[in-house]
C-alpha cells in the first residue's frame, strides 16, 4: 500500500517535471534509467555482472537511427525493431556467455561487446567515428510531431514506464522467483529440476532487449547514434549507476542513473570538467568500499531499522 | 551640486543610449559558449586553451559590445557527440547563448552544428578538420576558420609531388576523418601526375604501427603519408624511425598539431614536413599574441587556439558593425568584412562560411636546430589561401 | 622477392615477426593478470593503468632523477609493485570476503582515477622516451629490418615469462603460493603468513605490468590512455588461454600476437576483431579456454 502511494507520487512528479526542468535532459535521464534497470535485471536478480551491455544500447540506437533515416517508417516501429534486433543479439550472446559464472561471465560479455564495437567502428552504415547524425524524430503513429521536446518527453516517459513495468512484472512472476532462487543457491535450483542456463539465457535476452529499447529511444531524443554508446566505458557507467543507486532494488538503478547523469551534466559545464574521470573513479571506489547497498539499499536499511 | 547634476545627466543619457542598444541585443548581453575537449585526447589541441583564447578576445575587445557585456561560458564535450549536442541544445534553448566556439572533434561538431542551425545560432568552428561543414553539411550559420582536410592535403602533398616525389603510400586512420584526408590527398597526387602505390588502414588508437611500416617499406614508394592525427601520428612516426623507414623514404604528416609535434622525439620527427594554419613563431605579430597566450595558458598555442581568438574577434566586430546580435545580420556582416589580424592573412570569409587565409608549409626542426623546447617548426613557404582551399560549392553559396 | 602460392613470403615473415613482438607484450600483461586471477581470484581491471603507470614512471625517473632505461627496468617494476601492494592492502583486502565482482569494480574505479589524474597532470598528447643508446641499431634480416630494441623485447619477455612460470609451477615457493590460496586455513596452521603471500602475489602481478610499461615507453607514445585499450585485448587473451592458467596465458599471448600479425597481412580490416573472434570460437568449443580446467 505504502509502495503504491510512493509510485503515484513519483509518477505525478514525472508528469509535471518538464514544466520546471529542461525536457531533453529529463528524457536523457529516463533513457539511462531504463538502461540501468535493464542491466540490474541481470546483476540484481540473476547475480550476473554483464560488462558488455553497451553493445545492446548501441545496437538499438544504430538500428533505430538507420531505419529513421532510410526507411521512412514511423518512430514507434523503428524503436520496436531496434529493440528486437538488440534482443536477438542478446539471445546470441547469452548462448555464449551464460554457461560461465561470476567474473568469467563479466569478461566474456566485455570481450563480446568489444567485438561489436569494432564492427560498428568499421561498418559503413554507422558513420564510424562521426556517428549517425541528424536522425529525424518523425511523427509518432504518423500523427504527433516528436520534434517538439514536450511531446518527445512524454513519449519517452511512456516507454520508460512500459520498460519499468515489464521488469517489475518479470521479477514478481514465477519466472522471476526462479531467477532469485538461482541467484541465492544455484545447485539447489538445479537439483529442483530447473534448467538454470535456460532461465539465465531468457533473462539475459530480456535485459538486452530492454537495453536496446533504451538505446533506440535515446537515439530519437538526441537525433544521433554514436560509438560512445557501444564503448566499454558505457558498460562501466551503467554498472556505476546501478551500484550507486542500489543493486537488486527495483528503484535503485533509476536513482543511480539520476545521480550520475545529473552529475555528468553539472560537471561537463563547469570548471570541474577536467576532473570528471577522477570523480567517477572515486565514486566507484567509495561505493565499493563503504556503500555497497547503494542509495536505495541504504535507505531501505535505515527505514527498516526505524520504522519496519 | 552642479557637478552632480551633470554626472547624473550624463549617466541617464548613457543609460538611454545603452537601452536603445539593448533593444538590438537580445537579453541584454552577448553570450559565447565554448565547447571543447577538456580531458580527452584533444585537450591539448583545443581544450581549456580555446576557452582562454576566446576570453582573451573578449577582453581585448573591451569586455562589452554595443554597451552590453560579453559573457563566455564553456563546457566539456567529452568527445561524445551526444554530450556535445545536449550541451549546445541546452545553451541555445535555455541559456540564451548567441554563438558557440571551440568545436573540436568532427563528430561532435557535426552534431552540434545541426542543433545550432535549427536554432539559427552561429557555429564558430576552430579546430574540426572535416571539410563537410562547408560542403555536404554546409549551413548559413557555419563559420569554419582555422583549416580543413583539403587545405592540409593541398598544402603538404602538392609541393612534394611537384618536387618529384611521385609514388605515395598512405597509412590511414581507419575512420571517417582518415578516409577523408586520404581521399583529398590522393586526388591531389593524381591531379599532379603522381600515383598512390598502396594504402594501409590502421584502426583508430593503434599502438603498434610496425606491421604497417613494413608494408610501406616493401611498397617502393617515395613518400609515406600519415593520414591520421594525435597519438596515432606519434606512434606511427616512432615506428617509422625505428624500422629505418625514415632513411629510405620521406614521411609526411598530413595533420600535425604543434602540441603533438612538441611531444615527439625531435630525433624522430625532425625533418618531417606538414601544413598548418598558424605557427606561433612566424613573425612579430604572431609572437606578440602567442607570448600573451603563453603567459596565461602555460604552453605555446596550437592553430585552433589562435583561430578561436581570431574568429571571436571577428564575430564581435561584426556585431558592432551590424548594431545587433541577430544571427542573420551578424553573419552577413562577418562575410562582408575582411578578417585581418595576426592569424588571418590575406583572408576572406566566403559565403559558404569557409574562411580562406594563408596556410603555412612547415618543417619540424631537428634537435640541433632548436633554441629551446618551444622552437619546433620552421616555415618553409606560405601557401596562398585560394591554392590551399577547395573552391566554393554552388549549393553552399549562402549570399 | 620470394613468393609461394602467390604469397609474398618475405612480407609474411615480417608480419609474423612483428606479431611475435606484440605477442611478447600480450604475454607479459596477460601473465600478470593470470597470476593475480589464478591465485587470488581477483580480476585486476587496473592492470592497464599499471602498465601506463610503468611507462610514466620510467619517463619521470629519467626526466627528474636521471635514472636511465636499464635502472628503470629494475626500479620501476618494484615501485609499481609497491603501488600494487598498497592497493591490495588498503583497498582490496577490506572487501576480500565479499563477492569477487566487487574487487573487479573497485579496480575499475581505481583505473579510471589513475588515468584521469595522469591526463590532468600531463595532458593527453603523450610524452616521448628515447630508445636506450645500446639498442638503437638494427639487424638486416633477409626479409626485414629488425630493430635491436624489438629483438630485445622478445628475448626479455620470453625470459621473464619463463622464469615466472618455473617459479610458480616448479619451485617450493610456488607450491606454498598455490597451497596458500587454495587452502588458506591449513597453510595458516602450518605457520605460513597467508595474507602476506596474497599481498606479495598481487604486487608481483602488478609489477609485471609495470615492467611491460617500461619496455613499451621507448616505442609507443607514453600517454594516459595507452593501457585502457590494450587491457580489453589482454582480457580476451586470458579468456582464450583459460582463466588462471599461467602457462596458457603466456602461450596464448604469444600466439595471439602471431595470429594478429597474420590477419594484418591477409585481411587487415579484421586485425582488431580477430582476437575477439578467436575468443568466441574457443568459447563455443571449449568453454573453459584452451588451457583451462573445466570448473
Amino acid at each position: 500500500m505504502k509502495i503504491n502511494k510512493f509510485y503515484v507520487v513519483m509518477l505525478l512528479l514525472a508528469l509535471v517535471a518538464p514544466f520546471f526542468l529542461y525536457p531533453v535532459f529529463l528524457a536523457k535521464l529516463l533513457c539511462f534509467a531504463l538502461f540501468a534497470c535493464a542491466f540490474n535485471l541481470m546483476l540484481g536478480y540473476v547475480g550476473l555482472l554483464s560488462f558488455g551491455h553497451a553493445a545492446f544500447l548501441g545496437t538499438g540506437g544504430y538500428i533505430t537511427g538507420w531505419l529513421m533515416m532510410n526507411s521512412g517508417i514511423t518512430p514507434e516501429l523503428a524503436i520496436l525493431l531496434g529493440t528486437v534486433v538488440s534482443g536477438a543479439l542478446g539471445a546470441l550472446y547469452g548462448k555464449l556467455s551464460v554457461k560461465r559464472e561470476g567474473i568469467y561471465f563479466a569478461m566474456v560479455t566485455l570481450a563480446l561487446s568489444q567485438l561489436v564495437f569494432f564492427i560498428y567502428l568499421q561498418a559503413p552504415f554507422t558513420g564510424g567515428e562521426d556517428g549517425m547524425q541528424g536522425v529525424p524524430r518523425g511523427h509518432l503513429l504518423g500523427l504527433i510531431d516528436l520534434s517538439d521536446n514536450m511531446n518527445m518527453y512524454y513519449f519517452v516517459l511512456a516507454i520508460f514506464l512500459f520498460g519499468f513495468w515489464l521488469i517489475h512484472r518479470t521479477i514478481h512472476s514465477p519466472f522471476g522467483q526462479v531467477l532469485k532462487a538461482i541467484r541465492e543457491n544455484e545447485p539447489r535450483a538445479t537439483s529442483l529440476g530447473y534448467n538454470v542456463n535456460d532461465y539465465k539465457w531468457v533473462a539475459f535476452t530480456i535485459s538486452a532487449a530492454l537495453a536496446g529499447l533504451a538505446g533506440s529511444t535515446k537515439t530519437l531524443v538526441f537525433q544521433l547514434a554514436s560509438l560512445t554508446d557501444v564503448h566499454w566505458h558505457m558498460s562501466g557507467e551503467v554498472v556505476l549507476m546501478t551500484l550507486v543507486g542500489g543493486v537488486g532494488t527495483i528503484f535503485g538503478p533509476v536513482v543511480g542513473a539520476g545521480v550520475i547523469v545529473t552529475m555528468q551534466n553539472y560537471l561537463s559545464g563547469g570548471e570541474l570538467g577536467n576532473y570528471i574521470h577522477i570523480i567517477m573513479g572515486f565514486i566507484f571506489v567509495v561505493c565499493v568500499l563503504a556503500f555497497r547497498s547503494g542509495i536505495v539499499g541504504e535507505f531501505q536499511k535505515v527505514w527498516k531499522r526505524n520504522f519496519g | 551640486m552642479k557637478m552632480m547634476k551633470k554626472t547624473l545627466l550624463a549617466a541617464s543619457v548613457a543609460a538611454i543610449a545603452s537601452s536603445a542598444a539593448m533593444a538590438n541585443v537580445s537579453d541584454g548581453k552577448v553570450k559565447i559558449g565554448v565547447l571543447a575537449d577538456m580531458g580527452g585526447v584533444y585537450a591539448d589541441i583545443c581544450g581549456q586553451g580555446c576557452v582562454t583564447a576566446t576570453q582573451m578576445a573578449v577582453e581585448d575587445f573591451g569586455g562589452e559590445v554595443l554597451g552590453m557585456p560579453i559573457e563566455v561560458v564553456s563546457a566539456d564535450d567529452q568527445l561524445k557527440p551526444d554530450v556535445g549536442s545536449a550541451i549546445v541544445r541546452k545553451w541555445v534553448e535555455n541559456e540564451q547563448v548567441d554563438a558557440v566556439g571551440g568545436l573540436v572533434s568532427s563528430a561532435v561538431v557535426g552534431a552540434a552544428t545541426k542543433v545550432l542551425t535549427d536554432a539559427k545560432k552561429i557555429a564558430l568552428i576552430s579546430t574540426a578538420a572535416s571539410n563537410a561543414f562547408t560542403t555536404k553539411a554546409c549551413s548559413p550559420y557555419n563559420v569554419h576558420w582555422t583549416y580543413n582536410v583539403a587545405a592540409l592535403a593541398n598544402g603538404t602533398v602538392k609541393p612534394m609531388v611537384e618536387a618529384g616525389k611521385k609514388k605515395w603510400f598512405f597509412i590511414t586512420a581507419d575512420y571517417a576523418f582518415g578516409h577523408a584526408l586520404e581521399g583529398v590527398a590522393s586526388k591531389v597526387i593524381n591531379d599532379n601526375g603522381g600515383e598512390v602505390v598502396g594504402v594501409a588502414r590502421a584502426p583508430l588508437s593503434t599502438t603498434d604501427f610496425s606491421s604497417y611500416i613494413l608494408q610501406a617499406q616493401s611498397s617502393g614508394a617515395d613518400v609515406v603519408a600519415l593520414a591520421n592525427a594525435g597519438n596515432d601520428t606519434v606512434n606511427a612516426l616512432k615506428a617509422a624511425a625505428e624500422f629505418g623507414l625514415t632513411d629510405m623514404m620521406d614521411v609526411a604528416g598530413l595533420l600535425v598539431f604543434t602540441p603533438n609535434a612538441q611531444a615527439m622525439d625531435a630525433n624522430v620527427a625532425g625533418g618531417m614536413r606538414t601544413t598548418t594554419g598558424f605557427y606561433w613563431d612566424y613573425d612579430d605579430k604572431t609572437r606578440e599574441w602567442s607570448e600573451r597566450f603563453m603567459a596565461r595558458h602555460g604552453s605555446i598555442p596550437a592553430m585552433g587556439h589562435a583561430g578561436a581568438y581570431s574568429m571571436t574577434m571577428h564575430y564581435l566586430k561584426a556585431i558592432e558593425a551590424a548594431g545587433t546580435d541577430d544571427s542573420d545580420a551578424v553573419i552577413k556582416k562577418m562575410k562582408e568584412m575582411k578578417p585581418d589580424d595576426f592569424f588571418s592573412r590575406n583572408a576572406t570569409l566566403r559565403a559558404d562560411g569557409r574562411m580562406v587565409h594563408d596556410m603555412y608549409y612547415v618543417e619540424i626542426k631537428k634537435p640541433d636546430e632548436r633554441r629551446d623546447s618551444n622552437d619546433i617548426m620552421r616555415v618553409v613557404s606560405v601557401i596562398p589561401g585560394d591554392q590551399a582551399y577547395a573552391p566554393m560549392l554552388p549549393e553552399c553559396n549562402f549570399k | 622477392m620470394v613468393t609461394f602460392l602467390g604469397i609474398n613470403l618475405f612480407g609474411l615473415f615480417g608480419q609474423l615477426l612483428v606479431g611475435l613482438i606484440n605477442g611478447s607484450f600480450y604475454a607479459l600483461l596477460s601473465l600478470g593478470l593470470a597470476i593475480i586471477f589464478g591465485l587470488l581470484k581477483i580480476i585486476n581491471f587496473a592492470q592497464g593503468a599499471m602498465y601506463m603507470l610503468g611507462a610514466f614512471a620510467a619517463w619521470l625517473a629519467l626526466q627528474y632523477m636521471g635514472i636511465n632505461y636499464w635502472a628503470a627496468l629494475i626500479i620501476v617494476p618494484l615501485a609499481v609493485g609497491l603501488v600494487g601492494v598498497l592497493m591490495e592492502r588498503f583497498l582490496i583486502r577490506p572487501i576480500a570476503n565479499e563477492d569477487h565482482l566487487y574487487s573487479l569494480l573497485l579496480t575499475f574505479g581505481f583505473a579510471l582515477m589513475l588515468q584521469g589524474i595522469f591526463t590532468h597532470m600531463y595532458g593527453s598528447s603523450g610524452l616521448s622516451y628515447s630508445i636506450p643508446e645500446a639498442l638503437r641499431g638494427g639487424t638486416k634480416l633477409p626479409f626485414m629490418y629488425l630493430p635491436d630494441y624489438r629483438a630485445w623485447i622478445i628475448c626479455a619477455s620470453v625470459v621473464v615469462c619463463g622464469l615466472t612460470w618455473w617459479m610458480i609451477e616448479k619451485t617450493k615457493l610456488g607450491a606454498y603460493l598455490r597451497a596458500g590460496t587454495e587452502n588458506p586455513q591449513l597453510m595458516q596452521a602450518f605457520g605460513i603468513n597467508v595474507p602476506l603471500i596474497v599481498t606479495l602475489t598481487f604486487g608481483f602481478g602488478v609489477g609485471l605490468a609495470g615492467l611491460a610499461g617500461v619496455m613499451a615507453a621507448p616505442i609507443y607514445s607514453v600517454s594516459p590512455d595507452m593501457g585502457s585499450n590494450l587491457l580489453i585485448v589482454v582480457f580476451a587473451i586470458v579468456v582464450i588461454g583459460g582463466m588462471g592458467s599461467i602457462g596458457g596465458a603466456i602461450l596464448t599471448g604469444l600466439g595471439m600476437g602471431v595470429i594478429e600479425g597474420l590477419t594484418k597481412y591477409f585481411y587487415p580490416e579484421a586485425s582488431n576483431t580477430v582476437i575477439f573472434l578467436v575468443m568466441v570460437i574457443v568459447l563455443l568449443l571449449k568453454p573453459a579456454g584452451l588451457f583451462g580446467k573445466e570448473a
